[in-house]
């Protein structure tokens, strides 16, 4: 593996010295938000996440391809060694083609963590890619759609994602071709992808000057911020900064169910609370309960104490049953865990609690360091074990043996260890909040195995069953607490099971009844399928559908509860509000949130978030 | 005074009259005699006025803008009151068209100009505001700027004064500056110095009026332009200054402005097409400003400025196609409503949408009227929005095929033009009109979209009656239509177009008589016998000669070319040189005698030429021994091309396997046709040694 031995630093050389200077000042300079200690910037690509028809040199930044390139299925791909952090706010790099090779079929784009390094980036879920050989934009499919200009060798083209509409755009020679793609996940990993002999591609993420003028598109973007917060309606109260500060501090607490933080809050602002302290004490055990997977309970809770409110949210009440329909097969409800023999008063202690529903509210530096770290070996079950090192370059991810003779097999055998382990962290739901960070970057590849074992395989099919074996092996040297005890189905109880069959059908029974009252809704029929489609497969915690069975998707379910509750649409108007809105509303990606705040405010000036005793009229402009 | 107020007349009509009762005592105090009330009541005045165009249109009516002129040209007035004077005029000035028709009626601006000697800064700054006011509108005419000759130079010695002199002068400059002889004014005054500093004012106002004042000096003006690249601003070069005004975080108007500065000195030949300043800061700059996310006017005015800039460098107009989607970005200035009936349907539908939402809401009805200007303001730029786009597509597409077939392809393009080029707007039709002409030198698009849509009607159609400007790019892109694989030359023939196209000759522009003769000589290839008679029996013999002494080159070429066409193939030879064989032979010979281009004469030879080949037609140059020697000296030509036309002649005159072929030999070689023949065979154009050989091998045979 020569071209590992070209990625390692070599101290003594001092133009690389001055390079690599240059390279820290100029990102320095176009992310200042952004804090490597916690999410480290992009510099090379990945030796270790490519696959083997990749060769590096020159640092690992200049890719060739050295497969045979018979057809796509020669196809070959590498990431760079970090996935971009969204404190970046914008984020580019450029790829110069060095030589266009034989034909030309070269990728560049974006990729998430553990997507299938045998394709160009931009052919399966989670890839991103745009093709220099007819020019189209691939948006995580096989078919490309027009999109730019073709590119061969000497072109320049850049790629910029941007962070705070999730949009991303690519340009050649430094002339903007517009938006390729929207709506794009976060931690993505810069991509590129090589299929035919003699293609070689140079990266810079930022070592030289950029052909584009990316921080004229940054500075934009700054003024357009600037502007939104500037003229940011406030309506009636203007001037009284402080007390829209205090009420929207308040409404967060109170909203999320923090009672004796919002009454001290009152006590100290000598403001007042609107909802009484029961009904938030009340809110917040139906919100436990619905987080602890216990949604008949919640349901019942409910109807309870907040009579007509479920009647009159039929939709609200189908989704809930959905999620009580699939905590049945995980064997967390009520309704079967009777069954099982483990004592009723267990359930109470649902781990999750401490860190209840929001969990950008916890600022612990090392529940970021861990969630950063996750992405970048991949592997949430090892992670614990991983040394932090300076260099990631240099330092090979737990994950991957350094003896193993291929590097094909680390990373399919990361996403496969991924969804694997994923049903035994939440099983053994005995996590801190450390694990749960870590089942969310578990989440992420989850995703991308659904997609390999759906499409990928379509044509590889035998190939990924070998490395699947391979995977069993290495699957066995795990650590015994992660691989023991297999889940079963509704905890493996016969009479669980036929609670949860009967069950199903009520559900049938009750969406077929809306379906007469309100017409037909394609939102519930998907839910209903989904949730159904569990039962299809003997392992419903690694199948297809099984991320519904990931505790973390019971936080939408939650929170439509409690808005509902509170009496509060999900409707919000004018993109300022709209983005802080997603920023507090998304529910996955805590640290992506966390990070673009940082972002915030960057540009707004704040370093620091403010305490309350800070003079809150200099914080507006 | 109480009498004059309660006049009989006011009594007929109550409710006016209260309130012009209350302006004529504003107008009557200005006459007091105590200088001090005259003060108070213009300065009472000033306060009744603000806003209230009712007020300011009664006191026009009732005579206070003469008063008001004297007061403060009345070197007795006190400064104070006259200052008040200026504001008051500043104020009326604000009201409608109508208000700045009396003021200027009332000679206002000279009066005012003549202020501005004055010292005091208080009293120019409200004389430069009202002139402002008067000078941007649109109903005064701004030569009186530059009737009188002392007036500019002041001007420029007060841009020192203050950030208000500065941002009411260059304001005034920047709107009256129409014409070049203004520019060259502006310039020889040493506008650019004065101007320039003011770049860097700190008042934004300041700034955007002295970068508009740059864009209108440098529109179409290489000296001003040359002048421009090398002024240095605080010791940076104005282009530099430019290019940093539309950084992305600057103000949309500015950044638009300053992209403007920098295409019309691109355009007047001050900047390269290729300095990165045009390629990688205007051009990018532009293409953002015809986004969706700006206003209605900024994508107007970026479309067009980005037309012009592109228009002549076939690379920036590659490059504006790949960026930023320009392309399909365009397609969106399509979407606003494009007839009357359809505004009409949009305010009925979005009523009907509205009201009961406006119920069902309790929101105060007052947001419908909003609701309706904005409507109204959209649909006033939709004709705006179209023409800008379809110039903007002409440029795109005026030399590069691919980008052709991109805007072709573009949702419902052809539709549009077609739809474009009917349109009750005369603006929008020119521009119609314009982008179909450049998609019309796509060979492909010729054969495939144009004859799918059948351009050719509504082009037709557009023929009847337009205006000159819309008929010059009517009959260029028919000349494209009748090309010989043109599919729609065929129904164009058929609908009769040889008339109009006849009649164009006859116009007073070289532009449209060109276009009509072209069209002519494109629809006489490889005709038909038919076609050709008809051409020749509507033009008329006179008017075809006619053309042939055309002062305009290009008609005298197009007409040749014409009757090359005429003249191909042996019996449409004959048959025309039969009819007309004597007066083309006259003109053949004029042609060749006078003062003419190379082309010119080639194509006369190669008419010749083809005169040469007929069977009967032959004789008329072998009867003309003049003509015989004309060729024969066009053989020894030292321009390579006339030697081939000539020898070309020659060979078929002399071609075998004709009837009388030897007699013709013979007599040239006599004349010594042979001698030349065989010097030729060893020129060093291997064309023209070819030809002289084919025929010598005639002689040989």
């Amino acid at each position: 593996m020569a071209e590992l031995g070209a990625g390692s630093l070599q101290v003594g050389d001092p133009a690389l010295n001055y390079q690599e200077r240059e390279l820290n000042e100029r990102l320095k300079r176009l992310y200042p938000a952004v804090n490597e200690e916690e999410t480290p910037l992009p510099r090379s690509w990945s030796p270790k996440d490519k696959y083997s028809y990749i060769g590096l040199s020159q640092n690992n930044l200049r890719v060739h391809y050295k497969g045979h390139g018979k057809n796509h299925k020669d196809a070959a791909s590498v990431r760079a060694t970090h996935p971009i952090p969204a404190a970046c706010g914008i984020y580019y790099f450029e790829v110069k083609i060095v030589s266009k090779g034989r034909d030309g079929y070269m990728g560049i784009g974006l990729s998430a963590q553990g997507v299938n390094m045998n394709r160009l980036p931009g052919w399966d879920k989670h890839s991103y890619g745009y093709h220099g050989d007819d020019g189209h934009s691939f948006c995580s499919s096989g078919t490309g759609q027009p999109y730019g200009p073709t590119f061969t060798t000497g072109d320049v083209i850049g790629c910029c994602v941007n962070l705070i509409n999730n949009t991303c755009f690519y340009t050649k020679n430094g002339h903007s071709l517009g938006v390729a793609f929207t709506d794009l996940p976060p931690n993505l990993y810069p991509t590129v992808g090589l299929q035919t002999p003699g293609e070689i591609v140079d990266a810079n993420f930022g070592q030289q000057p950029f052909v584009f003028d990316i921080e004229d598109y940054m500075s934009e973007w700054r003024a357009k911020i600037h502007g939104m917060i500037a003229r940011f309606p406030i309506g009636e109260r203007l001037g009284e900064w402080q007390a829209v500060l205090q009420s929207m501090v308040s409404s967060y607490l109170v909203h999320h169910g923090y009672c004796a933080t919002a009454m001290a809050f009152a006590r100290a602002t000598e403001t007042k609370i609107q909802e009484d302290q029961s009904s938030i004490k009340n809110r917040q055990r139906i919100q436990k309960l619905v987080l602890a997977g216990r949604v008949g309970e919640a349901i019942d809770a409910t109807q309870q104490l907040y009579p007509g409110l479920l009647e009159h949210n039929p939709n609200l009440l189908f989704m809930l049953k959905c999620r009580q329909f699939v905590e049945m097969v995980n064997g967390t409800d009520s309704e079967v865990r009777c069954f099982s023999t483990r004592s009723p008063k267990s359930q109470d202690s649902y781990p999750g609690s401490p860190s209840l529903s929001p969990r950008h509210g916890a600022t612990n530096p090392h529940l970021h360091s861990t969630a950063t770290d996750s992405p970048t070996c991949s592997n949430g079950v090892t992670s614990k074990n991983k040394s932090h090192s300076k260099y990631p370059g240099i330092s090979s991810s737990s994950s991957s043996s350094p003896s193993s003779p291929s590097s094909i097999v680390y990373s399919e055998s990361n996403s496969t260890d991924s969804t694997k382990s994923q049903p035994h962290s939440s099983a053994s739901n005995q996590e801190t909040s450390d694990s749960e960070m870590e089942i969310e970057a578990e989440h992420y590849t989850n995703g991308v195995a659904d997609s390999s074992s759906a499409r990928i395989m379509n044509g590889t099919y035998k190939h990924e069953e070998i490395l699947q074996t391979d995977n069993h092996s290495l699957g066995n040297g795990l650590p015994a607490d992660e691989s023991d005890q297999p889940r079963q189905l509704c905890g493996g109880n016969q009479a669980a099971t036929e609670r949860m069959i009967q069950f199903g059908r009520e559900l049938q029974a009750l969406s077929e009844q809306l379906c007469r009252e309100y017409g037909k809704n394609p939102t519930h029929k998907k839910m209903l399928q989904d949730a159904f489609s569990l039962l299809a497969y003997a392992d419903p915690w690694n199948c297809p559908v099984g991320q519904q069975l990931d505790p973390m998707q019971r936080e939408s379910v939650c929170s439509a509860l409690n808005s509902a509750i509170l009496g509060k649409g999900c409707e919000c108007s004018g993109s300022l509000s709209h983005f802080f809105l997603s920023l507090s509303h998304a529910r996955t990606h805590t640290n992506t949130q966390m990070e673009l705040l940082q972002f915030i405010h960057q540009l707004t000036g704040l370093n620091n978030l403010p305490d309350f005793n800070y003079p809150f009229q200099s914080l507006i402009f | 005074e109480a009498c004059r107020i309660k006049s009989p007349l006011d009594h007929s009509h109550m409710d006016s009259s209260e309130v012009t009762a209350t302006s004529r005592h504003y107008v009557d105090r200005l006459f007091d005699p105590d200088p001090q009330k005259v003060l108070q009541g213009v300065i009472d005045m000033k306060n009744a006025v603000i806003g209230n165009n009712k007020q300011k249109a009664n006191l026009i009516v009732l005579g206070a803008v003469p008063r008001l002129l004297y007061l403060l040209q009345q070197p007795t007035s006190s400064l104070e009151l006259r200052t008040e004077c200026a504001v008051v005029l500043g104020s009326l000035a604000m009201g409608t068209e109508n208000n700045i028709k009396s003021l200027v009626d009332c000679h206002i601006i000279p009066a005012l100009l003549q202020g501005l000697l004055c010292q005091d800064l208080k009293f120019i700054e409200a004389c430069l505001r009202c002139l402002r006011t008067v000078f941007i509108s649109p109903v005064t005419p701004v030569q009186l700027l530059f009737t009188d000759p002392t007036v500019i130079p002041h001007l420029m010695s007060l841009l020192s004064r203050s950030q208000r002199t500065q941002e009411y002068i260059t304001q005034i400059f920047s709107h009256c500056c129409k014409t070049p002889e203004h520019q060259m004014i502006l310039y020889n005054h040493g506008a650019i110095q004065n101007i320039a500093p003011l770049l860097m004012s700190p008042s934004y106002k300041v700034q955007m009026q002295a970068l508009k004042c740059f864009s209108v000096l440098a529109y179409e003006n290489t000296q001003v332009s040359m002048t421009l690249v090398n002024v240095l601003v605080d010791g940076e070069l104005l282009t530099q200054v430019f290019v940093k005004m539309m950084q992305r975080d600057r103000p949309i108007e500015m950044q638009l402005t300053a992209a403007k500065c920098l295409t019309y000195m691109c355009r007047a030949g001050a900047i390269r097409t290729d300095d990165t300043c045009i390629i990688m800061k205007t051009l990018p700059c532009l293409v953002r400003m015809c986004s969706k996310e700006r206003l209605l006017e900024e994508r107007v005015e970026g479309a067009e400025t980005l037309a012009y800039l592109m228009e002549p460098d076939v690379e920036l107009q590659r490059i504006a196609s790949i960026t930023d989607h320009l392309v399909a970005m365009l397609a969106d200035y399509f979407k606003y409503p494009s007839s009357v009936s359809a505004i009409a349907d949009i305010k009925r539908v979005r009523m009907a949408i509205v009201s009961p939402c406006i119920k069902l809401l309790l929101v105060s009805s007052v947001y419908l009227p909003v609701f309706l200007i904005q409507l109204d303001h959209d649909l006033k730029h939709a004709h705006e929005l179209r023409q800008a786009a379809f110039k903007l597509y002409a440029s795109l597409g005026a030399n590069d095929e691919d980008i052709r077939k991109k805007i072709t392809e573009t949702e419902n393009m052809m539709d549009r033009i077609v739809s474009g080029l009917s349109e009750s707007s005369i603006k929008v039709r020119l521009a119609a009109v314009r982008c179909l002409h450049s998609l019309s030198r796509s060979v492909q698009q010729l054969r495939t979209s144009f004859h799918d849509h059948a351009v050719w009607k509504p082009l037709m159609k557009l023929l009847q009656n337009a205006p000159d400007e819309v008929l010059v790019m009517a009959s260029s892109t028919l000349c494209n239509l009748l090309l010989e694989f043109s599919p729609s030359k065929e129904p164009i023939l058929e609908s009769g177009v040889v008339e109009l196209l006849c009649s164009l000759t006859q116009s007073d522009s070289p532009a449209l008589r060109v276009n009509g003769i072209w069209a002519l000589m494109n629809m006489a290839f490889q005709a038909d016998q038919k076609v050709k008679v008809e051409i020749v029996r509507a033009l008329g013999t006179e008017q075809l000669f006619r053309l042939l002494s055309d002062p305009d080159a290009n008609v005298l070429m197009k007409t040749l070319g014409l009757l090359r066409n005429l003249l191909s193939t042996r019996p449409h030879i004959d048959q025309i040189m039969s009819s007309h064989g004597k007066q083309i032979m006259q003109a053949v010979t004029l042609i060749l005698e006078g003062e003419h281009g190379i082309e010119v004469k080639e194509q006369t030879l190669c008419i010749l030429g083809n005169i040469a080949d007929g069977h009967t037609a032959k004789e008329l140059i072998m009867t003309n021994d003049d003509m015989l020697q004309k060729i024969k000296s066009y053989m020894g030509h030292s321009n390579v091309k006339l030697q081939l036309a000539a020898t070309f002649c020659v060979s078929n005159l002399i071609w075998n396997e004709e009837d009388g072929s030897q007699e013709r030999q013979d007599k040239l070689r006599e004349m010594g046709f042979v001698d030349i023949l065989h010097k030729l065979t060893q020129a060093s154009d291997p064309n023209l040694c070819d030809r002289a050989k084919t025929a010598m091998q005639q002689y040989l045979a």
